[in-house]
């Protein structure tokens, strides 16, 4: 088992090791907040304007 | 012919034009498309003095010398056939270490030292802990040979 | 024989399975994730020769594989689409690009930031890194293409021919590294023996299966919301507004 230490400074490598993570994880959030924002809107227009959907 | 098959056979068909196009284009680009010299390959094109380019084989282990005081490292190219000296001033890779492949852009001098503006170090696409590499090799190392110099770079 | 394949042709089925199957996507993906990360992060022993710099591998090798594996989908999808007009196997190939090009992104993003202290370099034109990035184009152009249409038949196809041809791109990336000598190394994993240590290798596998399963996930609320955009006149779309608020719930 590492320490706390180890774990924060990744033996030197932080910068990288971190900011690569950084990336995953706004592009991980983002991709399934559009996707269920896209499902949410979808569904809101078909209840909403049952015929057709609400066409623009 | 039934229209299903027509278009399976339309797809079957743009996919093996499409591949076959490919390979051709790679084939003619294969020539071109090398990343680095060898030392070999050097010594048989007679690339002229300060001609930009890369370089690319082991270091040649026990040439790794580093000047005291300065960033300046000298150490030897080879690909177990021809070898030549490199020098090159600056931060190296934390995979540089003596018997890596790396790879190197610069320009040879007149008296054929190759002049490295930048070292690029190959990873090997191994995985393993220190413990099990000191196993494997007899070794004794304490720390990786990240960005530490006590680690398996000062080693061999 | 594929019968199966005509039945899950079928919109109201399709969608019906896609919001079934979406909660387990998502569970078994967050767990999933929560154990490579601890395995990666924390239980895998440094590298002999990288330290706790190789831990990005965690993230690079799974969105690696995806970027790859969904643009071979979006091609046999679209495939399938073309030779069985099926017009749901067009919707699986435009719902899964979006979620192509992300991990395409990150591929190139976590790979740079490996190779910054590795290499020595964020960045080297060889054939590897070259054929990654025009990946990424590759899925720019794809959806440029399905949008580029008025009609949704003329995009589903153009975008199906589209990515049948850009698929030649997949085997020049994953050959690139044994076709020429460049940078980037050879494969460590494989089926037989790869090159990683176990105790640094089950994490990754866990990682892979994670980041798949994370692409399930939200392909099966893309899909959804495909379905219902192409299909937001049919009868079945009202009667699912009228009977199920609950059913049309989100995962």
């Amino acid at each position: 088992m590492r320490s706390w230490h180890e774990f924060i400074t990744m033996g030197g490598y932080a910068r990288y090791v971190w900011s690569a993570y950084g990336v995953v994880l706004i592009v991980l959030v983002a991709s399934a907040w559009s996707s269920c924002n896209g499902l949410r809107r979808i569904l809101f227009r078909v209840r909403n304007y049952p015929v057709g959907g609400g066409e623009q | 012919m039934t229209p299903r098959r027509q278009r399976l056979l339309l797809v079957v068909g743009i996919l093996a034009g499409t591949a076959i196009g490919a390979a051709f284009a790679l084939r003619a680009f294969s020539g071109d498309i090398l990343y680095y010299y060898t030392p070999s390959k050097v010594f048989a094109k007679h690339i002229p003095d300060g001609r930009v380019f890369r370089l690319g084989g082991l270091v040649e282990k026990g040439s790794v010398k580093r000047e005291s005081g300065t960033l300046t490292v000298r150490f030897v190219i080879t690909d177990n056939h021809r070898t030549i000296p490199v020098v090159f001033t600056g931060v190296l890779p934390a995979l540089f270490r003596p018997g890596q492949g790396v790879i190197a852009s610069g320009h040879l001098d007149s008296g054929g030292m190759f002049v490295a503006n930048k070292v690029l170090a190959k990873h090997d696409a191994k995985y393993m802990p220190l413990k099990i590499y000191n196993k494997k090799h007899g070794t004794d190392y304490t720390r990786p040979g990240g960005m530490n110099r006590g680690g398996v770079r000062g080693g061999a | 024989m594929f019968t199966w394949l005509h039945k899950l042709g079928s919109p109201p089925l399709l969608y019906r399975v896609a919001g079934r199957s979406t909660p387990w996507f998502k569970w078994t993906a967050f767990l999933l994730l929560a154990l490579g990360l601890v395995g990666g992060l924390i239980l895998a022993p440094p590298d002999y020769q990288q330290g706790d710099g190789f831990r990005i591998i965690y993230v690079h090798v799974p969105s690696a594989i995806l970027s790859l594996a969904v643009f071979v989908l979006m091609a046999v999808a679209g495939a399938i689409g073309l030779i069985w007009r099926l017009r749901m196997a067009h919707a699986v190939a435009v719902a899964a690009a979006p979620l192509g090009a992300a991990f395409t992104f990150i591929t190139l993003i976590t790979g740079s930031l490996w190779g910054k202290p590795m290499w020595g370099t964020y960045w080297a034109w060889g054939p590897r890194l070259t054929s990654e990035l025009v990946l990424l184009f590759l899925y720019f152009g794809y959806i440029a293409v399905i949008n580029a249409f008025p009609n949704q038949r003329s995009g589903d196809r153009a975008g199906a021919i589209f990515a049948i041809i850009a698929a030649v791109d997949i085997p020049i990336i994953h050959y690139s590294v044994y076709w020429w000598t460049s940078l980037h190394q050879g494969a460590s994993l494989s089926f037989t023996n790869s090159s990683i240590s176990p105790a640094m290798l089950w994490p990754l596998l866990v990682m892979i299966v994670a980041f798949t399963l994370y692409f399930c996930w939200l392909l099966s609320i893309r899909l959804r919301t495909e379905i219902l955009r192409r299909e937001r006149r049919a009868s079945w779309v009202r009667t699912l507004t009228i009977t199920g608020a609950k059913n049309a719930k989100l995962a």
